[in-house]
């Protein structure tokens, strides 16, 4: 008996959504990378985290690569596209958090019209870790970039209401869904997204992210799951394109935050940074990212090997 | 190819005697086909029957073994594709790649890198366990010079020997055999000889051949040879290939049903990149998704944190989350008035903050609460860990009589519990530690100057 290969048809796809001027995400009708299953859409696109105040807490070796630019986003972004030519830029708003410089919502969207005069590529625009101050930044900031098709990362259980009506309603942005990994959740949140208003093609989703290592498990299993509902159960409320945020998770834990005087053992620390960084990116794309958010240069130089190698 | 109810119940004796324990031979042939009874139950099959039973509701995947004594290692026998189906229960094995064409230095520097890393992580022992070796001289005795001198100098490597040359496969099996090496390099053309070279020693065969149709059909003669104990490479050695090689013979074990590729599989990374990071991704890409052995070019520390905590979470059985008992631990030689820390019942959790405890250097207790086996802020948004949880444990675990400190140290994530505890346990005073365990060693020789002073 000769060799079939085996070959799974779904009837569902992953919706494709356009950010910034021209960046595609999603459109693919098969597993991450399944090209032998039929169409893998678009690239992964891969974007590069900066901040608006200077990243204080970054390990040395970031700050020795971005340190001299790092005190102006515009600066600094425009080092990352020369530097690494990404996709697309994500701007963290760390100085809007109350319990930092609290900065005030017309002062973060000040940085973002900025950055959107000055930067070509699609913007990624991040919040700080309080719910309730992203939602008055998220508005203002919408304001100031109308019809941007820039993603607004993320609208919480908390604040969807806010940010749904700003960017994905109001001034023609786009909103991320970011739920608590699980399935129900990322459903839930989208459903109630979309019954504001927002259309499903304003939307992408971020089920959740961890370093490897830290519950990844659980992860990897939602973004399966999600997936295979979105293909082969064909549930429209999971087809938004996946955005992992990996850089916010993983230069905080041990691997890459302990100096080589902390673990001796464990060896250079720069490097340990971007081998955490790279499996996680890997790690998410293989189970359904369509983009990664990442800091350091030589992982972006790798993941785009990786992906370019994966979808050639 | 797997059978159903009917074609089973098709070479039954169909006496519906009941001495199979089911009411009828089609209830019987019901449960066989679902794999929840076992073939040799009738006693009145014929053995021809019995036999082509076994086969059919045999495990789709098999599994399959090499190594010695405490290092014995199973690959393979796995029943899904994603793990939330059920699990996956054999965890791909790491190799670090040698070739007798290799000078000295690259040889020290790698023999060096496998016995460097080793450490626990959650109560698992991480280390190499496979050392490949790449006959690539055709020079006999400089091939098993180069195995013999790894494996002495790395007391816990398996050997892989990888060589297409029948005379040096079988001369490095003979020396090695007591180790339950992998043998692999069955092609084509050698087959014959290397399955009774694998035969005799009992050994895993690595099975080569370059696409997946050619291996498709090796794999059946060998089968017809008599021989299972099979590693599968269907010779993919840029990454597109290599992943479509594993995702699709795992589907056709598990989709299809078929076993003639049912077995595990090997990624050679080594071969597709020269780049550590670059090997880094792959690895990872082939943990997830699905090879057995993943061979390096080298292991180093920044190699190994990220891959083998990966491993680890995948190879996590996703009903039963790693959780540990409630109660009060003690960390060195402390005593009653050494420093008392909370954290969470999630083991992940309470083996880095206990690591780090130790790591310091510092006596010290730990409480664990009822957190339902979550993180810490998984714990506080579920409302699991919280004053009331804490307050508990305090009086569970008698706290207020085994210690004279009245002084708790919180994570740094649930800062806002504080005033909560407070009122919750009256006397005592709460401590804001820090948010990552790693600055835990800081924190406590502050803490306890401040509290000298
Ligand atoms: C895996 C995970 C889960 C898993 C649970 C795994 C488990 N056994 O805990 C699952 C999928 C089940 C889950 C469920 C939920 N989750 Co959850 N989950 C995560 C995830 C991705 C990783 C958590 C993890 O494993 N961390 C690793 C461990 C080691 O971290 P840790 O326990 O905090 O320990 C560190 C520090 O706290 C410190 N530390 C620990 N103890 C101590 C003690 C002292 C004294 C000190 C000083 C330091 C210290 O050391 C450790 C290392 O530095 C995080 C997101 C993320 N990236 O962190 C979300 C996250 C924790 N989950 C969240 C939520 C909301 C939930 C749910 C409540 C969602 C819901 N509404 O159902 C549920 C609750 C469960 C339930 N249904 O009842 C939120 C919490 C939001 C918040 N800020 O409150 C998070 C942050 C995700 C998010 N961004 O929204 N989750
Ligand atoms: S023991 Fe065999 S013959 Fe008797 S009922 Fe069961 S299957 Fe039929």
């Amino acid at each position: 008996m000769p060799y079939k290969k085996p070959s799974q048809k779904f009837g569902g796809k992953i919706r494709e959504v356009t950010i910034g001027s021209g960046l595609k995400l999603g459109g693919e009708s098969t597993l991450p990378f399944y090209s032998f299953d039929g169409d893998t859409g678009a690239k992964p696109a891969i974007g590069m985290e900066i901040w608006d105040i200077f990243p204080e807490s970054w390990p040395q070796s970031l700050k020795n690569i971005f340190g001299e630019y790092a005190h102006d986003p515009v600066k600094w972004a425009k080092y990352c596209i020369e530097k690494s030519n990404p996709d697309f830029i994500c701007i963290k708003l760390e100085g809007a958090s109350p319990e930092g410089n609290n900065k005030s919502p017309e002062e973060c969207a000040a940085v973002v019209k900025r950055l959107a005069d000055e930067i070509t590529l699609p913007l990624v625009i991040a919040g700080c870790d309080s719910d309730e101050k992203n939602a008055s930044v998220f508005t203002k900031v919408a304001e100031a970039v109308p019809d941007k098709n820039y993603v607004f990362l993320s609208a919480v259980e908390a604040n969807y209401k806010e940010v749904g009506a700003a960017a994905g309603m109001a001034y023609g942005n786009i909103v991320s869904a970011e739920s608590s990994v699980d399935l129900n959740l990322a459903k839930q949140l989208n459903i109630l997204i979309t019954q504001l208003g927002v259309k499903p093609e304003r939307m992408v989703m971020n089920p959740g992210c961890s370093a490897v290592g830290y519950g990844f498990e659980y992860v990897v299993t939602t973004m399966d799951r999600i997936r295979l509902a979105a293909l082969d159960q064909n549930d429209v409320t999971l087809q938004m394109p996946i955005i992992s945020p990996v850089s916010f998770e993983t230069w905080k834990v041990k691997e890459s935050a302990a100096t080589e005087n902390d673990m001796p053992e464990w060896g250079n620390q720069e490097a340990r940074g971007i081998a955490m960084e790279v499996a996680t990116a890997a790690g998410v794309l293989a189970t359904g990212s369509n983009a990664v958010i990442l800091r350091h240069p030589r992982s972006v130089e790798v993941i785009r090997n990786f992906i370019e190698e994966l979808t050639a | 190819m797997a059978l159903n109810g009917m074609e089973i119940y098709k070479m039954l004796p169909k006496k519906n005697c009941k001495e199979c324990g089911f009411p009828t031979c089609l209830a019987f042939a019901m449960k066989l086909a679902q794999g929840g009874t076992q073939a040799e139950k009738c006693p009145y099959m014929s053995d021809d029957a019995r036999a082509k039973l076994e086969e059919a509701t045999a495990p789709l995947m098999k599994t399959v073994k090499f190594g010695t004594g405490d290092r014995i290692y199973s690959l393979g026998g796995e029943t899904v594709l994603f793990r939330h189906e059920k699990t996956f229960v054999n965890k791909p094995r790491f190799a670090v790649m040698f070739d007798d064409g290799m000078n000295e230095d690259e040889v020290t520097k790698k023999i060096n890198n496998i016995n460097s890393v080793n450490y626990t992580r959650i109560s698992e022992e991480m280390f190499v366990e496979i050392a490949a070796f790449r006959c690539s001289t055709g020079d006999k005795q400089k091939f098993i010079s180069l195995i013999k001198k790894v494996v002495q100098s790395c007391s816990k490597v398996i050997p892989m020997i990888i060589t297409e040359d029948t005379e040096i496969a079988s001369a490095a099996a003979e020396e090695f055999s007591s180790l339950g090496p992998i043998l692999y390099g069955a092609n084509e053309q050698n087959y014959e000889t290397m399955v009774s070279i694998a035969k005799k020693y009992n050994l895993l065969l690595g099975v080569k051949a370059p696409d997946q149709a050619n291996l498709y059909d090796l794999v059946q003669k060998i089968q017809n040879s008599g021989y299972r104990e099979l590693l599968l490479d269907a010779g993919g050695r840029n990454l597109k290939t290599a992943f479509d090689d594993v995702v699709n013979m795992r589907r056709t074990a598990l989709l299809s049903q078929d076993r003639t590729f049912g077995y595990p599989s090997v990624a050679f990374v080594c071969d597709m990149t020269k780049d550590k990071m670059m090997e880094v991704a792959m690895a990872t890409l082939f943990v997830e998704k699905y090879a057995s052995i993943i061979v390096l070019n080298d292991m180093d520390y920044s190699m190994a944190l990220p891959l083998f905590a990966l491993r680890q979470n995948i190879y996590t059985d996703p009903q039963r989350p790693m959780r540990i008992e409630q109660g009060i631990y003690r960390i060195g030689q402390a005593d009653e008035k050494s420093p008392l820390l909370v954290t969470v019942d999630f083991a992940l959790t309470y083996f880095i903050v206990s690591g780090e405890v130790e790591r310091s250097k510092v006596p010290a207790w730990i409480l664990i609460p009822d957190a339902g086996g979550y993180s810490v802020l998984t714990a506080w948004a579920s409302g699991k860990f919280n004053a009331k949880s804490i307050a508990k444990a305090i009086k569970d675990f008698e706290v207020e009589g085994k210690l004279k400190t009245r002084e708790l140290i919180i994570p740094g994530k649930v800062a806002v519990l504080k005033s909560d505890i407070e009122d919750e346990l009256s006397g005592w005073k709460v401590i804001v530690g820090t948010r990552e365990a790693a600055a835990l060693p800081a924190f406590l020789k502050d803490y306890l100057q401040e509290r000298a002073s």
